[in-house]
């Protein structure tokens, strides 16, 4: 479009946040965290509450997407992010907006026991557990989510549910309980589930500013480098098989 | 609030951090400190605080991080088990440089050990109990007063230096009642928390990491640590603090804290009562520990007796002041009167023990 001096005059449609910085991403080749970060900055952005956020990042790699986020942001120990935020959220008298992105051990394993307490206290929180099927940082170990069959360098002949246990349903549990507001689980693996989940992430943090409960959306995502798969194959993989063990969805919506 | 009130001392660690402007409470029960944690759990919601019973006491010493990292003045209390559970994010808050309080009324250990009193975590807390090697300063009160004085004391130091400061209580201490002056004490100002996470919105847009993995990214890990360390030196240049009773002109020094060292006065009365040359050096801060001024004494000829509720812990520090080591001697949990957890090491024992050594 031509304005009246006759320079050229550009809108942004779409392209990077305002609020990343230049910044090296440390995450892997085909790794699913950097986007699923991507969605929730998106969502804060398009609600309006980015600047009045605080991220809490749990240890791993989910949440090194945020690295390099205009944001304020905490990192603390490998687990306890939910009390984290929630100390957070009460320095600030509940005037701010706070959520934790961990990885699936750091949320459902180390972490469990700072996750249910906080669910049911309904703190006025958002939890954002990505679900990679295994420690991605250590270097693929099982996780409490290891599919059933499933080979990790902690599960060589394939998880046995006798033996190591089963997959863990962190969002159908949650729905269970009275203190949560809010919960799903969504995936990216194709531009429809990236669009559906990020609803999932709006409608969880609009839960939150709503004060109604603790709202948590859970998101699966690739690791090809640890489930020594071809990023396409990763992704394939979470369609085929990840899915059918993890049902998409809503499990919870309260008013 | 600025009264004469005769006071549990529980009640005057709570009085002491209201009077310090401190609103946030998290915290987990275990005796016998449950009245500190009652008390808040009372006094905050009138106020418009913040008081939350959380599941564990490694989950109370994380939201005092939150909401440290979120600026306001906040502590936790437990007692000796639970002080080992909070270890972990001890460890975090000091790499993150936290300001906090948390008031350890010291129990019988190891394990679950007793409910009762004891000074059995002098060592854990004034190394820095968890993985890493790092300071915090730790405060000793010895009288009801102390207990509401050093509280304010505590979170003063926690804002100027970025630090936690725990404060070591035991048994005894918080369940005796005294007189004591109830009043804000100013130390003056504190650097601003202008680091605080509240959101970009309210900060001009200036973005802050509070993060425990400091050190990936420029200024890197050494120069980290280095700094670290460079401000647990200032600190300990500038911030030791003891109390000195009948110390001037005596051969013999008992050197205790907590509820022993009120114990030790009655017995340097009874001393000079038969006109023995006794007095005693009772450190406030036992990190930073004065070192010097028993460097000091020792230099001068003085001998030390070391009174403390346990097997020796205390001790050590006093041996690493004093050159010469068998110018030090021990009365430790051994001498209780009762071998229950109810024993206590009395004044006419500590007596009995300085006319042996003088
Ligand atoms: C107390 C403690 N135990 C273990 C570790 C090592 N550790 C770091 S990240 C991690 C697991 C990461 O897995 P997950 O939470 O699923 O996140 P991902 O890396 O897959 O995103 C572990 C075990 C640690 N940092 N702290
Ligand atoms: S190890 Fe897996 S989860 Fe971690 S960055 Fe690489 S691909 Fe992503």
């Amino acid at each position: 479009m031509n304005d009246k001096a006759g320079s050229v005059h550009k809108e942004k449609i779409y392209g990077p946040s305002d609020y990343k910085m230049d910044f090296p991403l440390p995450s892997c080749p085909g790794c699913g965290s950097p986007s699923a970060c991507k969605i929730i900055v998106e969502a804060l952005e398009e609600l309006g509450l980015i600047q009045n956020s605080v991220v809490v990042i749990g240890v791993g790699c989910a949440g090194m997407g945020f690295f390099g986020t205009k944001m304020d942001m905490a990192m603390c120990a490998h687990g306890p992010s939910p009390s984290v935020a929630a100390g957070i959220k009460h320095a600030n008298y509940d005037d701010v907006t706070v959520f934790t992105v961990q990885g699936d051990g750091d949320c459902a394993a180390i972490g469990a026991g700072y996750l249910i307490n906080s669910a049911a206290r309904g703190d006025k929180i958002t939890i954002f557990m990505f679900n990679n099927t295994n420690y991605g940082t250590t270097g693929g170990q099982m996780a409490p989510t290891t599919l059933l069959g499933q080979v990790t360098t902690t599960t060589p002949q394939g998880r046995d549910g006798m033996a190591q246990g089963y997959p863990l349903h962190v969002p159908e549990i949650l729905a269970t309980m009275k203190g949560v507001a809010y919960s799903a689980r969504g995936s990216i693996h194709n531009f429809a589930h990236y669009q559906r989940t990020k609803k999932y992430v709006k409608s969880a943090l609009q839960k939150q500013t709503a004060g109604i409960g603790l709202s948590f959306v859970e998101i699966l995502t690739a690791c090809p480098v640890n489930w020594r798969m071809e990023p396409i194959k990763a992704i394939r993989w979470i369609e085929e098989e990840v899915t059918v063990e993890y049902p998409l969805g809503e499990f919870k919506n309260a008013d | 609030m600025d009264e004469k009130l005769f006071i549990h001392g529980y009640e005057a660690v709570g009085r002491g951090a209201l009077n310090a402007g401190c609103l946030h409470f998290f915290g987990y029960p275990i005796t016998p400190q449950n009245e500190i944690t009652e008390f808040f759990a009372r006094e905050l919601p009138q106020r418009g605080g913040r008081f939350v019973q959380v599941e564990s006491e490694a989950s109370s010493a994380s939201f005092v991080f939150g909401a440290a990292a979120g600026g306001v003045r906040v502590m936790t209390s437990t007692a000796s088990p639970g002080w080992g559970l909070m270890q972990e994010i001890l460890s975090h808050i000091a790499f993150c440089e936290l300001p906090c309080v948390v008031v350890n009324v010291q129990r019988g250990g190891p394990g679950q050990g007793t409910t009762r009193h004891a000074q059995t975590d002098y060592l854990s807390a004034t190394r820095g109990g968890g993985h890493g090697g790092y300071k915090s300063i730790v405060l000793a009160p010895s009288s009801v007063q102390e207990c509401h004085d050093l509280m304010q004391l505590a979170f003063y130091l926690a804002d100027k230096y970025r630090i936690l400061t725990v404060v070591l209580a035991d048994g005894i201490l918080i369940q005796i009642a005294e007189y004591i002056d109830v009043k804000p004490i100013d130390f003056g100002p504190v650097p601003p928390k202008d680091w605080a996470l509240k959101g970009i919105g309210k900060k001009e847009g200036r973005f802050d990491f509070i993060q425990s993995t400091r050190g990936l990214m420029p200024p890197i890990y050494k120069t980290i640590v280095e700094q670290l360390h460079e401000k647990y030196g200032k600190i300990a240049e500038s911030e030791t603090r003891v109390k000195t009773y009948q110390a001037d002109d005596a051969e013999l020094l008992l050197i205790s804290y907590g509820y022993v060292a009120r114990c030790c006065e009655e017995a340097v009365n009874m001393a000079r009562g038969e006109g023995l040359k006794v007095g005693m050096i009772q450190p406030i801060t036992l990190w930073p520990f004065p070192y010097e001024t028993l460097e000091q004494k020792a230099s001068q000829g003085c001998r030390f007796l070391v009174v403390e509720d346990s097997m020796g812990q205390l001790v050590e520090d006093v041996r690493l002041a004093v050159e010469d080591k068998k110018r030090v001697a021990l009365l430790g949990m051994s001498s209780r009167h009762l071998a229950g957890e109810l024993g206590m090491i009395f004044p006419e024992t500590i007596f009995e023990e300085v006319k042996k050594l003088i």
